[in-house]
């Protein structure tokens, strides 16, 4: 490196190079480049944290909230393959493509937040010492792994099905965020402020909400992420560098890279220490890697003969340029998604006609199968609705839907007035519409409101219906004007001969919008006795109700007229 | 017994399995300090130690189980530590000569809240330098103001401004809203009116919630109520707009202490009357006001179309909080009051007079 200031003197003298009693030299102010590179992996991490917290209703702003899914090439990549469009905002990743064609992976170990976490877990748990931190820098066949996943991704993506967000570490990073790290750090929070009350509420990742927030995903997030965490103390960055289907996008991007580690061979003695901090386990001490190299500049700093250094245009013959993965397997990765993908679309999940009636999809997502091409699960939605009433899917909507969100009215109903989820989405599975578009207001009321559902009444179960008790939440909330929800008045002689003077609630299914709320407020607590499900949501003519909407009723009669 | 010398300065031994590790010995070492035929016993400070700590965990478990012991498993049941709310209320002293109610007409809610107040015997009656007020909009819904489902924000801010200008130390906003309470509170406007005038706006979080007793109720004997606002505080000021309700035909002053309550509130409407009347007797105000700028006609409470509002450019502040929901529903929403159930409950509680007429009042225009 240039920088580097008695450059011609270590040359002479390698042996008094004073990195080789590496304290004392730490102790010096000069900057080094990995120094400069914690600093901008400090900076990104905090950015990070910092735009997924404020994904909130009153911390908005006009923040880029979405940004680092923006900048993610394979979210633009794998849509692009299942749409053939670049949605928006994700022409931003060119940002992270060029400058990988020039310099290779440093978006794995400069900027990607989950690239930090897994770096500072091992720094900080991980100690592994000695001949041991060595070996276990050292490339594997086992790292192959990724780049078959990406291809699988692809394909599975250009079939129309989006699976890149199941470990896209971003999409990743971010779900752990919704799902898993904000609540249970608000739990904590919670407890503290019932002990303190002084504590602001801002001190809370979700502030202004009454009930603790609820998903049923936690789980399977939280130790997911937990896992793969934890890998790292056995093996150092596991899932960068054996699962990370972006770390193996940027490694085939990294083969044209001009700039790359070159070791010098006139100076190397073969001591490998270069391994002992090797984070991309990119086999410097041999033919470096590109592929797998995260350009981290450890090894230049550990190097005691100065041989190491990261350089425009090194010989060829002192890299391996191509990605180690055999042809035959890339045909297994492709067979493998030509097979798989069909069959998660035979389940019938996301089919017109068998589909589930619990896949309530946000307002503003396009019909089922244009949704799954753009959904890659990053969970932003779920991040940003006040009421908790989007949650990642399990089974639901089939294991293609895995993740993506669905509602669920118990634990929180569609707020009228709000289109925030549309708002934060990278992908346009859920459109930004406005409020006057999801209401059906001028100038869109041609076309009516948007329905993500039908409510229904279960007689059975309702208190005025079944149970003589007065009751009729559903029709005091339902916020549409008129209300979607009527009521039958009826007086009754009542088992024990008292009069009863009930109201028994009805659908008007051409009003009701699917929101939820009537299932939200209903007493009966445990199965509701009013409940939405999907049928005659608009987005997708195969799963309408009634043969015309209110608009179109409207505008019959007006003609009529 | 000899100690090893040697533990310390020892070289590290060759294989890995045999490193020297604090406590443990190699079997070499071991054969020198126990020839055959000595004694494998550990020192005396060994001994002790070892001992002294089984005889204090032994001790400790001995101890604490005993105290930690709960025979008939009652920890198992809830229990209920209750909050209060003070005695006799949030009222002020029955001041003779001064109306219970008055019915202010005008365009200007400061113009029109003072008025009110004055006649109602000035607003020093009410606050005095150094008090803490709640007041208590009606924020249920996500809807903007001109729909008319929430409390008027320029009510609310003059409300706040005059409790202020009298010295109030501490003005805090609260509700619970039905809808979610960051959405509700900004859309209304309430929390922007609330916050420019000075006062604090607390969101309900689950920290908030005690569990009240209230007495001589008989549905909400206990329930939980967003009561840490109200630590501290001495006074509290109702502000609640006008309303059609589907089930109790009128959201006023009374219902408005709803949005006091958590827990299964959507149980409510099985006896709704009763519990519009028991929710008057669980909180004494210090006064109210109800706020028929904007009054909901019809589809309430959430309305959610111009048509369902009507503007009527009036306010009722009062002390009695019957006497001022029986006008509302008679002279301001033009129905029957025979016909509205809580109000005569309410009279058995002991809330007020419903017999508006009988109450003294007067109606002004400013």
């Amino acid at each position: 490196m240039s920088e580097k200031p008695g450059e011609p003197a270590v040359a002479e003298a390698p042996r008094d190079n004073p990195k080789r009693g590496s304290r004392p030299y730490r102790r010096s102010l000069s900057l080094r480049i990995t120094d400069v590179r914690i600093l901008a992996q400090a900076f990104f991490f905090i950015l990070f944290v910092y735009l997924a917290t404020v994904t909130w209703f009153s911390r908005l702003g006009g923040y880029p909230v979405s940004l680092f899914l923006e900048v993610d090439p394979l979210v633009a990549l794998a849509t692009a393959l299942s749409t053939g469009t670049v949605y928006r905002n994700l022409i931003w990743s060119l940002w992270l493509i060029i400058p990988t064609l020039l310099l290779g992976r440093w978006f794995c170990n400069w900027m990607c937040p989950y690239g930090t976490l897994h770096q500072f877990v091992g720094w900080m748990f991980a100690k592994i010492t000695g001949k041991d931190r060595l070996e276990a820098n050292r490339y594997r066949p086992l790292f192959r792994t990724k780049y078959v996943l990406l291809l699988w991704f692809l394909l599975m993506a250009l079939f129309g099905s989006l699976q890149i967000g199941l470990l896209d570490p971003i999409c990743l990073m971010y779900r752990s965020y919704t799902t898993a790290f904000a609540p249970t750090y608000d739990v904590a929070i919670t407890r503290l402020r019932e002990a303190m009350p002084l504590l602001p509420e801002w001190t809370l990742a979700s502030p202004g909400i009454k009930h603790e927030r609820i998903f049923s995903s936690a789980v399977a997030v939280g130790w997911m992420m937990l896992f793969l965490v934890g890998m790292n103390l056995i093996i150092p960055r596991f899932f960068c560098r054996t699962l990370c289907p972006l770390g193996a996008l940027l490694g085939v991007f990294s083969r044209f890279a001009l700039w790359r580690i070159d070791r010098d061979t006139q100076k190397c003695t073969d001591c490998d220490l270069c391994l002992m901090n090797c984070e991309g386990a990119s086999d410097p001490h041999l033919l470096l890697r590109s592929s797998e190299c995260f350009a981290c500049m450890n090894c230049i700093e550990d190097c005691p003969e100065d041989a190491l250094s990261f350089r425009f245009m090194p010989p060829a013959e002192s890299g391996i340029a191509h990605v180690d993965t055999s042809r035959r397997r890339l045909v297994f990765g492709a067979l493998a998604a030509a097979f798989t993908a069909p069959l998660a679309r035979m389940a019938g999940a996301s089919d017109d006609r068998t589909f589930s009636p619990k896949v309530i999809r946000p307002p503003g997502s396009p019909a089922e199968k244009e949704f799954l091409e753009r959904c890659i699960k990053c969970e932003q939605c779920i991040r940003v609705c006040p009421t908790n009433v989007l949650q990642p899917a399990t089974f639901e909507s089939g294991i293609e839907g895995f993740w993506t969100p669905i509602m669920n009215m118990r634990s929180g109903y569609c707020e009228l007035n709000c289109t925030l989820c549309g708002q934060v989405c990278p992908t346009g599975a859920i459109l930004p519409i406005s409020i006057e578009e999801k209401l059906g207001l001028p100038p869109f009321q041609d076309k009516g409101p948007v329905k993500v559902g039908t409510a229904f009444v279960n007689k059975s179960r309702c208190l005025p219906w079944s149970m003589e008790t007065p009751c009729v939440v559903c029709e005091e909330v339902c916020p549409t004007s008129p209300k979607a929800i009527g009521s039958y008045e009826e007086e009754v002689i009542r088992w024990d001969g008292q009069k009863v003077l009930l109201r028994k609630p009805f659908v008007r299914p051409e009003l009701c919008i699917g929101c939820g709320i009537c299932e939200h407020e209903c007493p009966v607590s445990d199965d509701r006795a009013i409940y939405v499900t999907a049928v005659g949501e608009t987005r997708s003519k195969g799963r309408s109700l009634l043969l015309q909407s209110s608009a179109e009723a409207d505008e019959q009669e007006d003609r009529e007229v | 017994m000899a100690r090893d010398p040697g533990n310390k300065q020892r070289p590290g031994p060759l294989d890995p399995l045999d490193q020297p590790r604090k406590g443990h010995r190699s079997d070499e070492t071991q054969r020198q300090l126990y020839p055959p035929g000595a004694d494998r016993l550990a020192s005396r400070r060994e001994i002790l130690k070892r001992g002294g700590l089984f005889a204090l965990a032994a001790g400790g478990f001995a101890a604490a189980w005993p105290l930690l012991r709960d025979r008939e498993g009652k920890q198992a049941l809830e229990q209920e530590e209750v909050v209060r709310l003070p005695e006799g209320g949030f009222a002020v002293p029955i001041q003779s000569g001064v109306p219970d109610f008055v019915v202010v007409h005008g365009t200007d809610p400061m113009r029109m809240l003072q008025a009110g107040l004055d006649a109602l015997g000035g607003i020093g009656r009410f606050v005095q330098p150094g008090d803490k007020v709640v007041v208590k909009p009606n924020v249920a819904f996500d809807r903007s103001p001109s729909l008319g489902a929430t409390t008027s924000p320029e009510v609310l801010a003059a409300t706040v401004r005059l409790l202020q200008g009298e010295g109030a130390s501490l003005v805090r906003v609260i509700d619970n809203p039905i809808n979610s309470p960051e959405g509700c509170f900004h859309r209304s406007g309430i929390k922007k009116a609330a916050e420019d005038a000075g006062a604090e706006v607390i969101l309900p979080s689950p920290v908030h919630f005690r569990m009240l007793a209230v007495e001589g109720a008989d549905l909400i004997a206990r329930w939980p109520m967003f009561y840490r606002p109200f630590e501290g505080v001495n006074r509290v000021v109702g502000v609640s707009p006008l309303k059609d309700h589907n089930l109790c035909s009128a959201s006023m002053t009374m219902k408005n202490w709803y949005g006091l309550l958590g827990g299964r509130r959507n149980q409510f409407h099985q006896k709704i009357h009763h519990i519009v009347s028991e929710l008057a007797m669980m909180m004494r105000p210090t006064f109210v006001v109800l706020d028929a700028m904007r009054a909901m006609m019809s589809n309430g409470p959430t309305g959610g179309s111009l048509s369902d509002v009507k503007r009527m450019d009036t306010l009722v502040v009062a002390t009695d909080q019957l006497a001022a929901d029986a006008f509302g529903y008679e002279e301001l929403l033009k129905r029957d009051p025979a016909k509205l159930p809580y109000l005569a409950l309410a009279q058995q509680r002991g809330v007020g007079n419903r017999n508006w007429r009988e109450v003294p009042h007067l109606e002004i225009t400013v």
